[in-house]
């Protein structure tokens, strides 16, 4: 991938995919250091298909056996010197608490790191295919926080869809002057 | 700083509008979002569709979505477009111009843009 909040746009879409209804995209700063976590209440992963994600070959879709998202956001991961943890709990085991965290920490000196990129675009686009998940997003850094919590715009958008264009538009523009504030 | 009222007068906007909303739907454009698609360029893609079918107008008529892998990776961004009555059209190797180009031509216009089509490649 040729921008880290691409392999985020990815790994929000497994989460999307595992049938979660509130999604949390963190972004931390501190230093060196460049996390990024997503966390989900989806159906989660049971312990031994949690040991294969990072194997190429291990893959939930359905069309080919290969699944190159988690591998690839891995590599990124490790070629800074940094790591990728994923935590999950499936609902089988955990009915009330399921879901998967996914987190990837990099080493932001290094020439390997990959830029992070457009991500209000990511955001912007996951709202639009998901709209009826809660999207939490949060981008620390240490000149402050963008953030954004689709709960508060629905409670005032009513019955306007979150992927309304215009709404989108909206979104996309809020997050941008949020970014120019902490730049 | 963007305010919230401003999304309040969104709102009152749209829901002025709900009548017009009625046949949404008529045209369904299926951008494939698979990990095979986001890192072949597939969201700036679906970004330029859903500005440009805004931009014309035509939120009314067409609903732009999302999917998984469709399968032909290699021919990644893959668009299809579904239109009740007339066969899928599957647009491959896509970038944000041509989706602008497929916007004005095929969704406004009703012309297929034969070259960028799966046949043509």
């Amino acid at each position: 991938m040729k921008e880290l909040s691409l392999n985020i746009l990815d790994i929000a879409m497994n989460s999307v995919k595992a049938g979660a209804d509130t999604i949390k995209i963190i972004l931390t700063e501190t230093g060196d250091i460049f996390k990024m976590s997503v966390e989900d209440n989806g159906c989660g992963m049971k312990e031994d298909f949690l040991k294969t994600v990072t194997d190429p070959f291990s893959t939930t879709r359905t069309t080919r056996k290969v699944g190159m998202g988690i591998p690839l956001l891995k590599l990124a991961a490790e070629q800074t010197g940094g790591s990728l943890s994923i935590k999950s709990r499936h609902e089988s085991e955990y009915p009330e608490n399921h879901g998967t965290v996914t987190e990837a920490v990099f080493n932001k000196n290094t020439v390997d790191f990959t830029p992070l990129g457009d991500v209000i675009s990511t955001v912007v686009t996951l709202i639009q295919g998901s709209p009826g998940i809660r999207w939490i997003f949060s981008h620390k850094t240490p000149k402050g926080e963008v953030s954004l919590d689709t709960d508060e715009l629905k409670a005032i958008l009513g019955d306007v869809p979150l992927n309304n264009p215009e709404v989108l538009t909206w979104i996309g523009d809020y997050l941008k002057e949020a970014y120019e504030e902490i730049k | 700083m963007k305010s919230l009222a401003e999304l309040a007068a969104i709102k009152e906007k749209m829901q002025s509008r709900v009548v017009l909303r009625e046949g949404s739907g008529e045209i369904r454009v299926v951008v494939g979002m698979a990990t095979c698609g986001i890192a072949a360029g597939a969201r700036p893609v679906l970004n330029a569709f859903v500005e440009e079918v805004s931009k014309a107008g035509l939120s009314g008529k067409v609903m732009v979505t999302q999917t998984g892998c469709i399968g032909i990776c290699q021919y990644e961004p893959v668009v299809e477009v579904f239109e009740a009555g007339k066969d899928k059209v599957t647009y491959v190797k896509m970038t944000a111009e041509k989706a602008k180009e497929v916007v004005e031509k095929h969704l406004k216009g009703g012309r297929v843009i034969e070259e960028y089509t799966i046949s043509n490649v």
